[in-house]
């Protein structure tokens, strides 16, 4: 019944969670951040193994399907190489005294609560529960964000909690009245909150009461994706929190609320009268895209230009599920992936980079690829890679999603074209500042762990070159569900 | 349905309504707090109500928490602060009372116009349920929007919690995980902001957000 009773799922909350408890007790801080990449690698290994295990079938409150699959396994992935880049970058913060021993101790306690919120919101097939693991990784990074305890620290956190919190309530309400829509016909009680029930009986709903809610779930799950006008608290609390926590920030939470976003689109699709969600996310989605394209150039803080670039990103791919059919939604699929993979490889170096300049300026950091040559290289690709620059992986989507956007809706791909280009432009001219010219800042060497970094880099320039036809094929089956 | 349980439930949602368009012109946090702890009394009331005529008794424990916790625990934690802060003057409010109060009248109006069009087959009590909290949403987002003092935000955000337990338990049959978890939600914002308060007193010596508000988007 509870769904409690088979392992890979039941492994990938268990880990995070004992781990959490046992970090939170452990007196050496030296072996916490070792046992927090152990958990963290179990936790990936148990997610893989949902690939071979035998797939529960769907219970009350979990569920796995070939949907959150994808999500998991890239979650558990980029949670493992972040909390390895972590042990090496708190390392240093240690070092230099911004953080001390039991800040570390409630540091890896939280990033193990945070996977957990995460992963449980992925499996869950309740949505009453899927948006208690929503609010729970929220509030998780938000006690992280704040845990420089600086001025400028402490209003990005409560910018985030207040603006997620708000986002939060707006998304209760949709799922609360997602049960009110499906109450009349599944029937009073918790059956009318599990969504694999839902996505059957959808047809029946009010659809008048299903589209008000939707508009409530997007706008608040919407706030947490950083979609504009609702992204705010997104580029203070990636500049201002610890760099690990950019890097899952950006690659993983926001994909968190994504996926809550399309299980609900996925419901009001089964609905027909119900309205298309398509123009309502395309709209946001190049709403987003646009303005992150033009916000990109005025930016002077290096963490918070890839801020702005994630809300870019999440804005185009936002747009292609917005689009749907089976090629945007595949494209929208892969340049997630891809997405995450690259936006975390740069956090990764960035993180490194600001260690060694001992600052996050824009202005006063030159010449990488000469002072660093491992950093700025990996900077470079990075950039690259996220400018949308063939042979990398993200090239690859964003020329799906521009091409199917273009045999669909040619108008609408005049603004898509124009954006993509506009923050082209912008992360281009940052890049051959920072990277190229005489050497500014400090030169000291540095200790960086660069598996993390480059194996990112690897499997985004291994995709732009060769997709393995299995995972084409399983990225098209999802995208086919995607409808 | 009966007359007189339907009047009921609809006279304590009303009252909710009532409650937060006082918080609106509070200009003192005292007084400010004390309206939030009448507030969670009355979706107590409210929530008890609920849960005699759907005879659910699960929600006497929504109510109990909503009764405890909220107009009694955190008001009386929220007084102590402010007192060990020594910010009991005025709220500085960032719009003037006038205009607050008719944007409040906007958006219950738009609140009833939008739950009561678009549940036309629902169960009226849950209807109207719907509709009188979805006005308490906007009026607590209003209420945050309106303040620059960190501890009437948080109060803000609390009365819209409120309206989220009204709305949930006017949903009948309503799983418990939820309003649990809603409860328990709002004492992890509690302890979540609790922190932040002291934090930032211990750094600035004031809960004003306006004094954090100089840094602004870009680090210059």
């Amino acid at each position: 019944m509870t769904g409690f009773s088979f392992d890979a799922v039941a492994a990938i909350l268990f880990i995070p969670a004992g781990a959490a408890a046992i970090l939170a007790a452990m007196p050496n801080y030296r072996m916490t951040a070792v046992v927090n990449v152990i958990a963290s690698l179990l936790t990936l290994l148990a997610a893989l193994s949902l690939f071979i295990t035998e797939r529960p079938a769907p219970g009350q409150y979990l569920l796995v399907d070939d949907l959150n699959i994808v999500f998991i396994v890239l979650n558990t992935f980029v949670g493992f190489t972040t909390s390895v880049f972590s042990a090496s970058y708190i390392a240093h913060e240690l070092e230099t005294g911004r953080l001390t021993a039991p800040n570390l101790r409630f540091y890896h306690a939280m990033y193990q609560i945070m996977m957990f919120g995460m992963n449980l919101a992925f499996v869950s097939n309740n949505i009453g529960l899927m948006w208690v693991a929503v609010e729970l990784a929220t509030l998780t990074t938000v006690l992280m964000v704040g845990i420089y305890r600086t001025h400028e620290a402490l209003e990005a956190a409560w910018k985030y909690f207040i603006l997620g919190s708000v986002g939060i309530a707006l998304a209760l309400f949709g799922t609360i009245l997602v049960y009110m829509a499906a109450q009349p016909v599944v029937g009073e009680g918790t059956n009318a909150m599990v969504w694999s029930v839902l996505i059957e009986k959808a047809a029946q709903f009010d659809p008048a009461l299903l589209s008000v809610a939707f508009i409530f779930l997007l706008l608040g799950y919407g706030t947490k994706v950083g979609l504009a006008p609702l992204h705010a608290w997104l580029p203070d609390a990636h500049a201002e929190g610890p760099t690990p926590i950019s890097a899952v920030l950006s690659g993983l939470l926001l994909n968190v609320a994504l996926y809550a976003v399309l299980r609900f689109k996925l419901l009001l699709a089964a609905s027909p009268q119900a309205i298309g969600p398509g123009p309502l996310m395309v709209t946001m989605g190049l709403t987003s895209l646009i303005f992150a394209a033009f916000m990109l150039y005025r930016r002077r803080d290096i963490k918070r230009l890839f801020a702005y670039s994630s809300i870019e990103h999440m804005g185009i791919i936002v747009f292609a599920f917005g689009m749907g059919g089976p090629l945007a939604n595949f494209a929208g699929l892969l340049h997630m992936v891809m997405h995450s993979l690259t936006k975390s490889a740069i956090f990764f170096a960035v993180g490194h980079i600001a260690q060694v300049k001992g600052t996050q300026k824009i202005s006063e950091i030159r010449g990488l690829t000469e002072s660093h040559p491992g950093l700025g290289w990996a900077l470079v690709i990075g950039v690259v890679a996220i400018a949308g620059l063939p042979p990398l992986g993200i090239f690859m989507s964003e020329f799906l999603v521009v091409s199917s956007t273009f045999a669909r809706h040619p108008w609408l791909a005049i603004p898509l074209v124009f954006g993509l280009l506009i923050a082209f432009g912008a992360l281009l001219l940052r890049l051959t500042g920072v990277a190229f010219g005489e050497p500014r800042g400090g030169m000291a060497p540095v200790e960086a762990s660069y598996v993390p970094m480059y194996s990112h880099l690897a499997l985004v320039f291994a995709a732009g070159i060769y997709l393995p036809p299995p995972l084409v094929a399983w990225f098209q089956h999802v995208a086919g569900i995607l409808g | 349905m009966n007359g007189l349980t339907f009047d009921i439930a609809h006279l304590l949602a009303g009252s909710l309504v009532l409650i937060s368009f006082m918080m609106l012109y509070q200009d003192r946090l005292f007084a400010l707090i004390n309206v939030f702890a009448l507030h969670a009394v009355v979706l107590a009331l409210s929530v008890a109500w609920q849960a005699y005529i759907q005879d659910a008794h699960h929600l006497y424990i929504t109510a109990a928490i909503a009764l405890v916790f909220k107009a009694i625990v955190i008001p009386v934690g929220l007084h102590r602060i402010i007192q060990r802060l020594g910010i009991h003057r005025d709220i500085e409010t960032a719009v003037g009372i006038g205009p607050t109060m008719l944007a409040g009248i906007g958006l219950v109006t738009l609140s009833m116009v939008l739950m009561l069009r678009v549940t036309p087959e629902a169960d009226p009590l849950a209807r109207e349920d719907l509709a009188f909290a979805l006005s308490i949403i906007l009026l607590g987002l209003l209420v945050m929007v309106t303040r620059r003092n960190a501890v009437s935000q948080v109060v803000g955000f609390m009365s819209l919690e409120n309206g989220l337990v009204l709305a949930a338990t006017g949903a009948k049959g309503m799983p418990l995980v939820v309003e649990i978890s809603v409860a328990f939600s709002i004492l992890i914002a509690f302890i979540v902001i609790g922190v932040f308060l002291f934090r930032i007193r211990e750094r600035f010596d004031s809960v004003d957000i306006g004094a954090l508000d100089d840094y602004r988007g870009e680090r210059r």
